[in-house]
């Protein structure tokens, strides 16, 4: 073995629709991996909300982009020996592949570690794939490359359609679809040449089963298959799309391992080193298959399949890329048997997606060949109905469980299913209420039967239930059965109970308090790989009511400590919430105590049994939070750092009589709840928006003529937003208030005055009994009314008053007084004309804590968990105003992935990732960041639409630039004119709606003459926002890099103007 | 719902397990087996070297594709490891009553009741393994509502199952160019299937039948059930035939029988391996397979004689995996190169077996 003792590991930088946390939980196992052999590791990644850029992963830590460009320049810095690229999703594999065909690895002599470059491009170009599995007879879906469209169109005349369409080197089906007939090809054709220079058309192969296998190969030749999966919905949804269960339910030993076998097959064939992903269309009436691809990295599946089986993948994977063979290393869960083997699993796992569609303007819910949803849970269950009923429970769209859910509305029940859509699982229970067939819903949606079958027991069971109306009279067999199949006691509160909304908590206690009584409890099983074949110490657990008995003892000691994790990735709660939940374990971990964690998302570092002393896979809801903590009798529940799920557990858990680690559940609750915090604030002197509680129409407008418009209207206990709207006008504030109220009954709708061009600020900060301890103030780069998950955010604060600053200081320690803050907590304030008021308080760690956590280098959340667990807690003895440096943290958006979505910023958040780093200025720090999240220094031509005055007088300095600089301005008509008053030459390009004027914006963007575009909406009006939607989206869909925001654009240009690529430091985080 | 019928796992330390029952309506006693594999349960159940155990299946959801039709190919069935079900009664968590797929004719309940076989579902699988684990093999009953108890407690391994399970008479698969003779201590079709594939002539033997008499160009030795001290009229056999030297293939009770004979000894283990994932390490390479598995008894490495040596080892627990003579063309697995179920990585041991043969021959 070669010696190596210093390698470069790319990340794949901020989340994204088709790559999300689950490449922090790679990369954070693959540095471990590393250093356990002591090799010095360096890390490129952008994402500062993740766990694998903390302290004590990688030994140095870049926040640069991952292109070429930088990670050259980091390599020719560090001059490491060896690289990895299979462990940051496609974002580093193409880095890699670049920098290998530009000799950029070969010149610094720079080992690629694991599966060769070869190999990976003759998986990623099809039609070398194709080739390359011809060569050892497996069959592959008929497919060809083609350049252009006419050709494209010519190869699915000869295959017949439907066919589907593929662009080559892109992550999760980016510009992929199906096409019926030749107008939707060519549309589809179109679009998908803007993301890639190849196509790939080939025959549909709708229905048919969906399967994977993860493969494992080593440098002797060994090879293992460690979990294979099936999906529940058919072929033609995307993987990442669909519902999946592990391993497979349908398949017979001959068809599993005549899969396993090709696998196997294929990995030796390309020569895969480390970890790959096949993906297959099984006919569901015969043993026919097709390959239809392979993925020569760790993927999203290789993360869901290390959770459903306990096989750590990437860690493994990056051992055998250092030259270790599969039977030199050990099962990490045994620890003394070898990592040479197959798990077996003695549960089924149901991983569902996470779709947050309603959040964007415009977009379609219909499924298909391309990603759309954001994150994932999965759910661990011993049959089909617990896991699937645990699973809908998880994904925390309102549901609980399969069955006794609010009815959706739906017009046409059986396009309803035919259609994929995020909801269609919910339209099976209504068809299967309604009377349909099995074979009839399995016609309409090709669903296998035994999932349907599976799914109609737990509609039985419902119709069985209903027919008592108390507790009391249900035998205990039915209600064993009930709890066996996944029925959650809210399910049964619902069912046998007959209950309303508004007394459902009491009556789920009702249950609860009934069947303990009676015995009927669940039991914790450990996920072990081997089905209890060997004795396992694992720690990798899970709640189960088809059990006899507990796997381990509950030590009962007070030094157990439970952390409540942030559940599936979502907008507005997403891997920064991880790091916060990692870090707390560290810190009790580090103190002597027992961290539990209860999480169950797939994609994260806090799921991996590694990190804690117990970790439940399972359900946050209140029941089984309550089930976990009646075993473990806890000293104490954390749930202040799981962002909102836990937040809104507090109080809950506390009139159970859970003792709540930091600030008392009573004083979370002022801070929640609005009617509260409000008179606290204004007993406080402190000034906050305008503000009424909504009852009813008449009672709003005499508000809304009092304020004026545009207001803002928002449901109580917020989500990022959720179902929260600025108004300019009557008509709009009448249909969303209706919007507004089915969102949420239980609580209150406010209507806040909407103040325009004021600032918005953050606080992060640490109390301790009411005292401030540590604080970090940082500003939006864009006025209020842009989400602060959406803003630009700049820390230290640079551009705000000494006395702004001061006053702000003194409003958080009023409140964290006022509210006796014991933990961590977040506040949003509003500054204009040097008036400051509270916009929002949350009594809990905010997305940007790891943020300023690793800007300033100090970590609130070890100090915040000190605080909870009563250790002792000093003022850290460092300050935002000693940083010589700035760090900015931008919002990625996967507005491409969304079709149809209108990419503009509202209160709305719809970001999905973000980045964040530091600069010797604000204006490197900027270019950094945005480069970081796809942004590109526009080479020729910007096209300028700049909305009202206002945002023309903003937008008029960078122009100035722009023009000094020898870019091409292209404008929209006003805007070219204001330009022309003021001495800036533009070219004027007519509106899409107009494609007479020529030359038109909408040619410009298609034919790639244009650079950057920036499209400032007047309003958020319906009128304004349609009239340059056209050009957003263009913008998006032919690849273009767009900025809807003045102040945004006035940073981004100004830095790109100002700053060469020389001006651009290359310093690691420990640098600075 | 369909009306239920209690069913009782009862172990004999005392441990019960209530749940329902989808099988036959008669109870039975034997000695309580589990298997670890996630798919496979018609190959399983009709695998004689489980002749007399009830078999605990840990994988949960079981019954999910149906029974395969009985299609018949070589005078073998197509979809089966023999030509009934070889368990005495089948324990599982939770039983598809709906089954779907392509090729099922019928549902495993059917199967069972028409089989005459017990089967309860409803129990935890996965205590009752890690009872056995801990406690080691065990006798139990399983009990239906309805029907007479067993009185006792039956041990299967004090009677001859490999005389039970074996053919009776001669039987010749194939008209292939080597002729193989397959001692059939409870032979599974799939090697004979293996075979057949490699352009040979089958002919397979009951286990005390003296081979030697026939010309043969290697001899196979099958899998099978029970304690390999049952075996010593194979054993005897096998002394001859290696006097013979023509290449002799042993497979899991087969490579026990191949290592007494060479004066080995065999010994029960601890924890059994009844799984699809056992990973197994050819001696000084580094070539690690996996393996479908299913004994509980292991040949001791130690006691090998200085011709032989171990061919193949556990790499959980460096038990032997297999035997191989120094410089004659005779060797065995503890494993099952012929799968069904279970991967199938290590059927080229098949190849290497016809190599044998034609080597020897071309002396």
């Amino acid at each position: 073995m070669q010696k190596i003792n210093k390698v470069i590991l790319l990340g794949s930088g901020a989340l994204k629709i088709g790559e999300a946390g689950e490449f922090d939980y790679s990369g954070s196992q693959a540095l471990k991996a590393l250093k356990e052999e002591g090799i010095y590791t360096v890390l490129i990644n952008p994402n500062i909300a993740t766990v694998q850029t903390s302290e004590n992963i990688a030994d140095r830590v870049y926040f640069l982009p991952v292109t070429p460009e930088y990670v050259e320049d980091v390599i020719a810095k560090e001059r490491p020996e060896g690289i990895l690229l299979a462990f940051g999703g496609q974002t580093a594999l193409n880095c890699g592949v670049k920098l290998y065909q530009s000799g950029v690895l070969e010149k610094y002599n720079v080992k690629v570690l694991g599966t060769p470059v070869q190999a990976i491009i003759d998986t990623e170009d099809r039609e070398k794939f194709v080739q390359k599995l011809d060569q050892i007879n497996v069959k592959t879906i008929k497919s060809e490359a083609v350049t252009n469209v006419e050709d494209a169109k010519q190869v699915a005349k000869e295959l017949g359609y439907p066919v589907i369409v593929r662009a080559a080197y892109t992550l999760g089906g980016l510009g992929s679809g199906f096409a019926d007939n030749e107008d939707e090809l060519d549309a589809l054709a179109k679009k998908a040449f803007s993301y890639s220079p190849q196509l790939l058309v080939e025959k549909s192969l709708k229905g048919w089963k969906e399967i994977e296998y993860e493969v494992v190969r080593d440098k002797y030749d060994n090879c293992i298959t460690v979990c294979n999966m099936e999906n529940f919905d058919p072929l033609g949804i995307h993987t990442g799309e669909s519902i999946v269960v592990a391993p497979s339910q349908t398949l017979t030993n001959s068809e599993y391992h005549k899969l396993r076998e090709l696998a196997i097959k294929i990995i030796r064939h390309i020569g895969i080193v480390g970890e790959c992903n096949v993906q297959y269309a099984l006919d569901p009436n015969s043993e026919d298959y097709r390959v239809i691809e392979v993925n020569a990295r760790l993927s999203r599946s290789s993360a869901l399949a290390s959770k459903a089986t306990g096989y750590p993948l990437a860690f493994i994977a990056a051992k055998l890329g250092l030259g270790f063979g599969l039977h030199e290393l050990k099962n990490s869960i045994t620890k003394y048997t070898t990592a040479c083997f197959e798990p077996a699993l003695d549960y089924i796992v149901c991983k569902i997606p996470r779709w947050d569609l309603s959040k964007f303007k415009g977009v379609s819910h219909e499924l298909g060949s391309s990603m759309k949803s954001v994150g994932e849970v999965m759910a661990i269950g011993r049959n089909f109905e617990e896991a699937i009923q645990k699973g809908l429970r998880m994904i925390g769209q309102g549901m609980h469980g399969f069955v006794a859910n609010k009815e959706l509305a739906v017009d046409n029940i059986e396009e309803a299913l035919r259609t994929p859509t995020d909801k269609r699982i919910f339209f099976i229970a209504q068809a299967l209420k309604k009377g349909y067939s099995i074979d009839k819903i399995h016609e309409l949606t090709k669903i296998d039967k035994w999932f349907l079958d599976k799914l109609e027991n737990i509609i039985l069971l419902e119709q069985t239930l209903e027919k008592y109306d108390d507790i009391d009279d249900v035998p205990d067999e039915l209600l064993w059965e009930a709890k066996r199949r996944g029925f959650s006691d809210f399910q049964l509160a619902r069912t046998v109970l007959k209950s309303e909304d508004r007394n459902i908590e009491n009556k789920m206690f009702r249950i609860r308090t009934h069947r303990k009584a009676r015995g009927i409890v669940p039991v914790v099983k450990q996920i072990d790989t081997l089905a209890a074949e060997y004795p396992a110490m694992t720690n990798y657990l899970y709640v189960t009511y088809n059990g006899a008995t507990n796997d381990i003892d509950f030590p009962q000691d007070n030094k157990s400590i439970i952390v409540l994790g942030s559940g599936a990735y979502r907008i507005g709660s997403s891997v920064e919430f991880d790091w916060c939940g990692v870090n707390a374990i560290h810190t009790i971990r580090e103190n002597g105590m027992r961290a539990i964690m209860i999480n169950y998302n797939p994609e994260t570092v806090s799921t991996d049994y590694d990190v804690c002393d117990r970790l439940y896979f399972d359900e946050l809801t209140l029941e089984r939070v309550l089930d976990i903590t009646d075993l473990e009798s806890p000293k104490g529940v954390i749930v202040s750092t799981g962002g909102q799920i836990p937040n809104n557990l507090a109080m809950r858990l506390h009139n159970q009589r859970v003792p709540i680690l930091g600030t008392s559940a009573e004083n979370i609750d002022r801070a929640e709840d609005r009617h509260k915090f409000s008179s606290m604030l204004d007993s406080l002197g402190i000034d906050q928006p305008r503000w009424q509680e909504l009852t009813s129409m008449e009672d709003i407008y005499n508000f809304v003529d009092h304020v004026g418009f545009p207001v803002l209207i928002r449901p109580s206990y917020v989500l990022s937003g959720a179902a929260m709207n600025v108004v300019s006008n009557k008509e709009e504030l009448k249909h969303f208030l209706e919007l507004a109220t089915n969102v949420s009954k239980q609580y209150p709708v406010v209507v806040s005055e909407f103040v325009e061009n004021a600032k918005e600020i953050e606080m992060d900060a640490v109390a301790k009994d009411g005292e401030v301890l540590l604080y970090a103030i940082s500003e939006h780069v864009e006025f209020a009314g842009v989400h602060s998950g959406d803003a630009t955010i700049v820390f230290p604060a640079q551009k705000l008053y000494n006395e702004t600053i001061r006053r702000i200081k003194k409003i958080s320690r009023q409140i964290a007084e006022a509210l006796n803050i014991s933990g961590p907590f977040n506040m949003q304030l509003l500054a204009k004309d040097n008036e400051i008021k509270v916009i929002e308080c949350n009594l809990r760690a905010s997305r940007s804590f790891p943020f300023v956590s690793k800007v300033l280098k100090v970590n609130f959340i070890d100090l915040a968990t000190r605080v909870m667990l009563g250790l002792p807690a000093e003022k850290p003895n460092k300050s935002a105003f000693d940083l010589d440096y700035v760090g900015v943290k931008a919002p990625q958006f996967s507005f491409s992935r969304l079709q149809k979505a209108d990419p503009v910023l509202g209160v709305e958040m719809a970001s999905t990732g973000e980045v964040g780093c530091i600069g010797e200025d604000y204006y490197e720090a900027i270019l950094k960041a945005m480069l970081s999240v796809g942004y590109k220094i526009p080479a020729r031509s910007v096209l300028l639409s700049t909305g009202d005055t206002r945002s023309k007088i903003e937008m008029l300095k960078p122009a100035q630039l722009l023009m000094q600089k020898g870019f091409t301005i292209y404008a929209t008509k006003g805007t070219a004119k204001f330009l022309e008053d003021h001495g800036i030459k533009a070219t004027v390009l007519g509106w899409p709606d107009q494609r007479e004027q020529q030359p038109n914006t909408l040619d410009y963007i298609k034919e790639d003459k244009i650079d950057l575009v920036v499209n400032i909406p007047k309003n958020l009006s319906k009128d304004e926002l349609n009239n340059d939607y056209t050009i957003r989206r263009s913008a998006i869909d032919f690849n273009i890099p767009l900025i809807t925001n003045a102040r945004l654009a006035n940073a981004f240009i100004t830095a790109f103007c100002r700053l060469e690529k020389k001006d651009i430091q290359i310093k690691s985080w420990n640098e600075y | 719902m369909s009306i239920k019928k209690f069913a009782n796992l009862v172990l004999e330390d005392g441990s019960a397990f209530e749940g329902y029952s989808f099988g036959a309506t008669q109870s039975v006693s034997g000695e309580i087996v589990f298997n670890t594999a996630m798919t496979g349960y018609p190959e399983s159940l009709t695998d004689p070297s489980y002749s007399g155990q009830i078999l605990v299946i840990t994988y949960p959801l079981i019954g999910n594709y149906g029974v395969p039709p009985t299609d018949k190919e070589d005078g073998l069935l197509n979809f089966f490891e023999s030509d009934k079900i070889h368990i005495k009664g089948l324990v599982i968590s939770d039983y598809s009553f709906k089954y779907s797929h392509w090729n099922a004719v019928k549902s495993l309940a059917d199967w069972l009741k028409e089989s005459d076989i017990p089967g309860i579902y409803g129990v935890d699988t996965r205590n009752i393994t890690q009872i056995i684990r801990e406690r080691g093999a065990m006798l139990g009953k399983l009990i239906i509502e309805g029907s007479e108890a067993p009185k006792e407690f039956h041990n299967q391994n004090k009677d001859n199952l490999v005389a039970a399970v074996s053919t009776k008479e001669i039987l010749t698969y194939g008209q292939g160019k080597h002729k193989v003779v397959l001692v059939d201590c409870g032979c599974k079709n799939n090697i004979i299937r293996c075979l057949l594939k490699r352009d040979t002539t089958v002919i397979r033997v009951p286990w005390d039948y003296d081979f030697t008499q026939i010309d043969y160009d290697g001899v196979m030795l099958s899998n099978g059930p029970g304690d390999p001290q049952m075996c010593k009229a194979t054993v005897t056999n096998i002394k001859k035939a290696m006097e013979i030297g023509k290449p002799i293939f042993g497979i899991c009770l087969g490579n026990q029988l191949l290592s007494i004979a060479t004066g080995a000894s065999t010994y029960k283990l601890k924890y059994g391996h009844r799984s699809h994932n056992q990973p197994v390490l050819e001696v000084g390479t580094n070539s690690a397979l996996i393996t479908s598995q299913n004994h509980g008894f292991a040949v001791d490495n130690d006691t090998l004689n200085d011709e032989w040596e171990p061919y193949f080892i556990n790499l959980n627990d460096g038990t032997n995996e297999g035997i191989r003579h120094k410089s004659k063309p005779f060797f065995s697995v503890q494993f099952h190169p012929e799968a069904t179920g279970g991967p199938t990585d290590t059927e080229f041991l098949f190849d290497k077996f016809i190599e044998q043969i034609k080597n020897a021959k071309n002396k």
